[in-house]
């Protein structure tokens, strides 16, 4: 079974400000925290794509009717904290299992240690139909 | 174990000499390339358990042959058939021959796949298969893609060689510059891609810059008095000398004023500043070599403050005037801060502000040279700015980090 774990920019349970405002020391540990996690995942074989995206200010939306030109909004986007901010996708046994993990990337610490609480969005891969079906 | 890893070094040293006799023999370089690449798998399969052949290029040749002629056995089409027998009738040689000229060939390939007429994302794959030896599987993982959309692109890389009809010789001396260029910048990509990837969590993905450095190599042999070749093998092996020191032990990035320069790999110091040395005997100085130069200054500085700077900043200067690339300009200024001070370096950025000034790079030299200029709250706001552009991971964090160490040391 795969799910993908989604973050976004929103706030997170601790009521930390972002990133840029932590202090050096506490965003090399959050930092080692997700290689950590991702080289766990790859050792288990239930990694398949882990990819943080690049930020809301370089986002674009793109709308066309298929016959005129397109049209290209640039960033920044006024509701930047519902951007994707990245993803990993795994491949587990259980439903479970893909809660679990999320949960692991959802206490990543945050300044002074303290777990972020950052919301991860738990969606199943659709799959293909069960040969049996 | 050792056996498998010496007959995978053999089979990517074989891979281009044995397509060349197979093109040469048969012509079609789309099928004689798959074929090679199934005569590579088999050996793979066979040669670990049933032992390497006496003449391993003349099994992989023989067997390559015997499945190009397989395929068009099986192929109903008359024109492909009449293709075929005419070709053998003119070229039917002893395919225990081992073909001449292999360093030509290499270099025929490397003028095919690097045609002009495709993009450098479809020439790079193609030329790791061909010329390199890799399958498709091992080039779609290092470039994070999935096999059969790696499988799909060399197949319209080759569709776009056929078309263009070229025949499996050089270049005629007239193209031959302007090919070799096209060759060169190929090579340049992919050791870059290796390098700083774009994508993906990895600074550095090892194995693509070593691709591009033994292809590199075997283009050096091929031609050995060409400046821009001795060139880009220099600028290749001089930053990959620093490779070991640009990532912690966590991963992150370290930039060159702050690296362990003795962790840098003096071997490739040596020969790099050997063939920069070449490189400018042998002609007017090009791009490759005068970047080169300025990697060779680099890396033989004992510290960062210690090196040559009015050096660098005269060849960045020379670089700037030959490619009018504005992101020259950016290394340009640092130099130019390093030697005439912080604001001289500023007033350069300036310049190029309109056209640069929302790329992240360019918000990133301007940050580091307000920091040094004690400008510590812009540079933090600089920082943050180029963070928030940055395209790669660890780039992204290092630039965030830097913005944070900043803002502790403001009151």
């Amino acid at each position: 079974m795969r799910f993908i774990l989604l973050q976004n920019y929103g706030e997170v349970g601790s009521g930390c400000g972002p990133m840029p405002e932590w202090s050096p020391e506490d965003i090399s540990a959050h930092i080692r925290f997700q290689q950590v996690l991702n080289e766990e995942l790859t050792e288990s074989g239930e990694l398949v794509d882990a990819q943080g995206l690049s930020g809301p200010e370089r986002a674009q939306f793109v709308v066309s009717d298929g016959v005129t030109a397109p049209v290209i909004t640039d960033g920044p986007y006024p509701e930047s904290k519902e951007l994707l901010a990245g993803y990993r996708l795994v491949d587990v046994g259980s439903a479970d299992r893909a809660l679990e993990i999320a949960a692991r990337a959802s206490a990543a610490p945050g300044p002074d240690g303290v777990p972020l609480e950052q919301p991860i969005e738990v969606r199943e891969v659709l799959s293909a139909p069960d040969p049996e079906v | 174990m050792t056996t498998v890893i010496g007959t995978e070094d053999l089979l990517r040293a074989l891979a281009p000499r044995v397509l060349g006799a197979v093109v040469r023999r048969y012509g079609h370089f789309a099928d004689a390339e798959d074929a090679v690449q199934e005569a590579l798998l088999t050996a793979t399969t066979t040669w670990p358990t049933a032992g390497e052949p006496d003449n391993p290029l003349g099994w992989l040749i023989r067997v390559a042959s015997r499945r190009m002629v397989d395929h068009y056995r099986r192929d109903d089409a008359r024109r492909r058939r009449e293709d075929l027998a005419a070709s053998w009738s003119v070229t039917r040689a002893d395919p225990d021959t081992v073909p001449e000229a292999d360093h030509d060939d290499t270099l025929i390939l490397m003028f095919l796949c690097c045609h002009p007429a495709l993009s450098p994302a479809t020439a790079i794959p193609l030329t790791l298969r061909a010329v390199g030896g890799l399958s498709t599987r091992e080039i779609a993982g290092a470039f994070l893609m999935p096999e059969a959309t790696m499988a799909q692109r060399i197949s319209r890389a080759k569709a776009t060689i056929k078309e263009s009809d070229e025949p499996f010789s050089l270049p005629t001396p007239d193209q031959r510059a302007s090919r070799l260029r096209s060759v060169l910048h190929v090579l340049y990509l992919l050791f870059n891609e290796g390098y700083i990837s774009n994508s993906g969590p990895d600074l550095a993905r090892t194995d693509l810059s070593g691709e591009a450095i033994g292809l590199a190599r075997s283009v050096r042999v091929a031609l050995p008095d060409d400046p821009e070749v001795a060139g880009l093998l220099a600028l290749m092996v001089l930053n990959d000398a620093r490779r070991p020191a640009r990532t912690a032990a966590d991963g992150e990035l370290v930039p060159l004023a702050e690296q362990d320069r003795s962790l840098w790999d003096r071997s490739l110091i040596i020969e790099g500043v050997t063939l920069v040395t070449a490189a400018l005997q042998l002609g007017p100085a090009g791009e490759y070599v005068v970047q080169a130069a300025v990697a060779a200054l680099h890396d033989q500085a004992r510290c960062y403050v210690d090196t040559d700077w009015s050096e660098i900043l005269s060849l960045y200067g020379r670089l700037e005037r030959m490619t009018g690339n504005p992101m020259v300009t950016l290394n340009r200024s640092v130099a130019l801060a390093m030697v005439d001070g912080p604001r001289a370096g500023l007033a350069l950025l300036e310049e190029v502000a309109e056209q640069m000034g929302h790329h992240h790079r360019f918000q990133a030299v301007r940050a580091h040279l307000l920091e040094m200029a004690g400008a510590t709250a812009s540079a933090m706001d600089g920082f943050r700015a180029a963070a928030a552009g940055a395209t790669n991971l660890r780039e992204q964090q290092y630039l965030t980090k830097k913005a944070a160490r900043l803002a502790a040391e403001l009151p």
